[in-house]
């Protein structure tokens, strides 16, 4: 398992290698699914274009909480491994700014933990995102929308 | 005893100060430190009025937690990553 937060971007075929590695290491053939997402970013909010967006994080923190969401993911959903990687810092539009990936004997399992990882990352790990355009930038306010989505996973068995 | 006061995000912008040391007496808890907090300025008075989450050593905590000497306290928005 990985959790990495890092300025720089990614390749998703080393990340996909990575996780695969970890998951054989653990049990080697045991592996039937591997669900991976990346998030990019978006050209435009509700209010118009934008050019893309800069992403404040909490050093030493952002970096645990994202290693114990990875765990959580593999206790939950009885993974043979995760990984998560979160870019920090300026990102333009249409770059990729998040990656998360599970490695699961079944898909279920594995398509699960993924849409577990993201719902869960957006309300518990610390990063922050303003929007630019130009000079001009603006924070991103948290949605209603995201903590209804992580709630869905506090009901779930 | 002493503390390590971080902020982040808007709660950085608004109050000017992302990383300050506060006295404080022992076994003050979360909540009176941000009673204290509001106290300190219009622009704490500002940062404080919406919604902020706390983090003890680097680990999400609620308002009720006693803090220890040494201990890292930091104050955000709720976060917007992914």
């Amino acid at each position: 398992m990985f959790a990495l937060v890092q300025v720089e971007d990614f390749d998703q075929g080393e990340l996909y290698a990575r996780l695969k590695q970890s998951a054989d290491e653990k049990a080697c053939g045991n592996t039937g699914a591997i669900v991976t997402f990346t998030g990019l970013v978006r050209d435009f909010n509700s209010a118009g274009d934008i050019d893309g967006i800069e992403l404040e994080h909490y050093p030493g923190m952002t970096e645990k909480a994202l290693m114990l969401l990875v765990e959580q993911a593999i206790d939950r959903f009885s993974l043979n491994s995760a990984g998560a990687l979160h870019r920090v810092g300026r990102i333009y539009n249409n770059e990729q700014i998040v990656w998360v990936g599970a490695a699961a004997p079944h898909r279920q399992a594995a398509f699960d933990a993924a849409s577990y990882l993201m719902d869960m990352l957006k309300q518990s790990v610390p990063l922050w995102k303003k929007e630019f355009k130009g000079d001009r930038s603006e924070w991103v306010a948290a949605k209603a929308s995201d903590d209804k989505a992580a709630l869905k996973w506090m009901h779930k068995k | 005893m002493y503390i390590t006061l971080k902020t982040f995000a808007q709660t950085r912008e608004i109050t000017g100060e992302d990383n300050i040391t506060l006295k404080l007496s022992n076994n003050s808890t979360i909540e009176t430190v941000l009673s204290q907090l509001k106290t300190r300025s219009d622009k704490w008075a500002l940062a404080l009025e919406g919604s902020v989450l706390t983090a003890r050593n680097q680990e999400l905590c609620d308002t009720e937690t006693v803090l220890s000497d040494g201990d890292e306290l930091a104050l955000f928005p709720p976060v917007t990553g992914g």
